[in-house]
């Protein structure tokens, strides 16, 4: 478990080879926090769909205008925050992508799938106004020498 | 790994076997393509085989939606096979396998089409 708050902060061009660039940055701090393979795996996509709505639809693929990305380790989770330049958006506005009506609407589930692939997931808008995706996985339980979790 | 697809035909079943990643940007417009220009060379009845497709993202699901819809309203059946732990986990809870026939042996598949 980490002792103190870590963090990096990574401003990410709005380019296609940004997303796979989050991913992999989120997935090394997901894996040096001690995520089981799988769990590092979900982390990863999560982060990868936040990233691809801040390309695609808050800075809709406009170059001039930036991510920015937050991976933090606190005592207790990983946080990850993506701050994009759009309009921002409101999560009640977006619809159900499981709904019987829209499951063959070509998009709509990245929202989802972070939602899904995370313990907590929120959208908040950002200080210029776009959208600011958090969130937080639960770090795992720290596993002592013999392989059996620690106490808290 | 780029998306990759290798065709066959068995019978009137064309077998696409996909490896790699069907991901935002080259993946996912190769897998539009395929199936674009097999619906536009009259295939009917096919069959897109996923064992070594272990990565999907939402833009990748959105393109398997696409290639349904594409194939239905050409009047043919577009099928998955062998479908990974991770596209078979993401179409659960993305509730599509209600949506696709999603099969796990090829002649049972190709016996299945219409």
């Amino acid at each position: 478990m980490a002792a103190k708050t870590q963090r990096i902060e990574v401003m990410l061009e709005t380019l296609l080879e940004s997303v796979d660039l989050a991913e992999s940055i989120s997935m090394r701090v997901a894996e040096a926090a001690g995520f089981p393979e799988e769990e590092v795996h979900k982390i990863g996509m999560a982060v990868r769909e936040g990233v691809i709505n801040a390309y695609n639809y808050g800075n809709q693929q406009d170059r001039q205008k930036k991510i920015m990305m937050t991976v933090e380790l606190q005592p207790d989770n990983m946080i990850v925050r993506v701050l994009d330049q759009g309009k921002g958006f409101e999560l009640t506005e977006i619809p159900d992508p499981l709904a019987e009506e829209n499951l063959l609407r070509t998009s709509g589930r990245g929202l989802f799938l972070m939602r899904a692939f995370m313990d907590d997931f929120r959208v908040e808008r950002g200080p210029e106004g776009g959208a600011h995706l958090i969130m937080v996985k639960k770090l795992p339980q720290p596993v002592s020498d013999n392989g059996k979790h620690k106490p808290e | 790994m780029p998306l990759q697809g290798t065709r066959r035909t068995l019978g009137d079943v064309t077998i696409v076997d996909f490896s790699g990643k069907i991901t935002l940007g080259e993946g996912s417009a190769m897998l539009r393509n395929t199936v674009r220009e097999l619906v536009n060379s009259g295939s009917k009845k096919i069959l897109l085989s996923l064992y070594d497709v272990d990565y999907i993202d939402s833009s990748g699901i959105g393109e398997l939606v696409s290639a349904y819809t594409t194939v239905k309203n050409a009047s043919g059946e577009l099928k998955l096979l062998h479908l990974t732990k991770r596209v078979h986990d993401i179409l659960q809870i993305t509730r599509l396998f209600t949506v696709f026939d999603v099969q796990s042996d090829e002649n049972n598949a190709i016996r299945s089409f219409k």
